[in-house]
């Protein structure tokens, strides 16, 4: 498969446009799965995957060849994913009052989907509580928790996707690994 | 309750990465035999990555690759020169260079209207005329630029005239060579013969030197 990946990576840099029309349907649903799973919502994570291939055909010269594809496709999905939940995340401290109340801080303003009460939770199936549980883990053992169990990459590959010393990734699995027990746990 | 090594834990994560040693694992198994807590926590790490990893794949929107398709830029055109640069960034930059130089050289030919001439302490200039009196010697190269010279004396070396006519009396002599430039092509070749001179001692010295 990789062969022929790398082929029709050549003719998309010869200039035939269609050739990556295959790419695109052989990794969709990988790199789909990996911004639902980062983002935790459909309509964002089609636009962020739809714009990695975009971005991916735009800047397909400087992939090196002698690299697999899927890492580079990977990290520009990841990337993107990272920059949208960045920008979401609000420029305020929660623990700051709320101005014109008294003692009333931004922890009472969160949304209702940040964190669900206990019985909502116990009554979610559970393909939706694992999604719940993935998106309340923090953001640097987020993806590599998508990466190591929804996407099954190894760690090696893991480490290359996100630029980042195997020993660093290996410590994160085991602690997003902890965390992930402890929410179930503690449900 | 006595206090389990905080290895083990590290072992239990081992395992499950499927890069534990066979020796760690006999320690991990040992352990968890005498050890309700660390099975219990085992239990559960393990029941949390079964969970997540067998949760159901999801399936990106139908009209995906479609709406990829859509979104794409027109394809570049860059089997023309930007391409072949980009290929061949050495080849660009002396194709560059030669440009430049070649450039300066035709400015140079096409700028340098101005009359302007070796200066010799025994020749007479009238108007853009150099002259050369019957009777004086001139010592050394001549070179005279837009303008005429007029030989009727002696001249003990090369003359060149570039744009311009060269005159020479019945009584003219020159011991070295003598060339008048008119074009482009002879203006580039002059040049380099001086390059070349410069660089290379000529071997006409050579000789002189021999005799």
């Amino acid at each position: 498969m990789d062969e022929l990946i790398t082929k029709r990576v050549k003719e998309v840099l010869n200039g035939n446009q269609d050739a990556f029309e295959e790419i695109v349907i052989h990794f969709q649903h990988r790199l789909y799965q990996v911004c639902y799973r980062m983002l935790n919502n459909a309509a964002e994570a089609e636009d962020i995957a739809q714009e990695a291939f975009v971005r991916a055909y735009v800047n397909l010269e400087t992939f090196d060849q002698k690299r697999k594809f899927s890492t580079w496709l990977y990290r520009i999905a990841t990337n993107l994913c990272i920059d949208r939940i960045r920008k979401k995340k609000p420029d305020y401290y929660l623990d700051a009052q709320v101005p014109g109340t008294e003692g009333l801080d931004m922890y009472s303003q969160i949304a209702a989907d940040q964190r669900l009460p206990e019985e909502e939770v116990e009554k979610m199936e559970m393909k939706d509580r694992i999604q719940y549980e993935v998106s309340r883990l923090p953001d640097k053992y987020r993806t590599i928790i998508i990466l190591r169990y929804m996407e099954d990459l190894q760690l090696q590959e893991i480490a290359d996707i996100l630029e980042m010393p195997l020993g660093t990734v290996k410590t994160r699995v085991h602690r997003g690994r902890e965390a992930l027990r402890q929410q179930m746990g503690s449900m | 309750m006595e206090k389990c090594p905080k290895h083990v834990v590290h072992y239990m994560h081992a395992f499950l990465d499927g890069e534990i040693s066979s020796e760690e694992e006999k320690i991990l198994t040992k352990h968890l035999e005498s050890c309700e807590d660390c099975k219990a926590l085992m239990e559960e790490l393990e029941q949390t990555e079964t969970l997540f990893e067998n949760v159901a794949t999801v399936q990106a929107p139908s009209g995906f690759t479609n709406n990829v398709m859509a979104r794409l830029p027109q394809p570049i055109k860059q089997k023309g020169p930007k391409k072949w640069l980009r290929q061949h960034p050495m080849m660009a930059a002396a194709a560059l260079f030669l440009i430049l130089m070649s450039a300066s050289f035709f400015s140079s030919f096409e700028n340098e209207q101005q009359f302007s001439f070796t200066k010799q302490p025994n020749i007479i200039v009238e108007g853009e005329t150099v002259i050369v009196p019957a009777g004086e010697v001139v010592k050394g190269d001549l070179v005279v630029k837009n303008g005429d010279l007029r030989i009727e004396g002696e001249v003990d070396g090369d003359v060149t005239v570039i744009r311009g006519s060269k005159y020479m009396a019945s009584t003219a002599v020159i011991t070295g060579s003598s060339e008048e430039i008119d074009e482009v092509f002879d203006w580039l070749w002059y040049k380099i013969k001086s390059v070349a001179k410069e660089v290379i001692p000529s071997s006409k010295d050579d000789k002189s030197n021999n005799e």
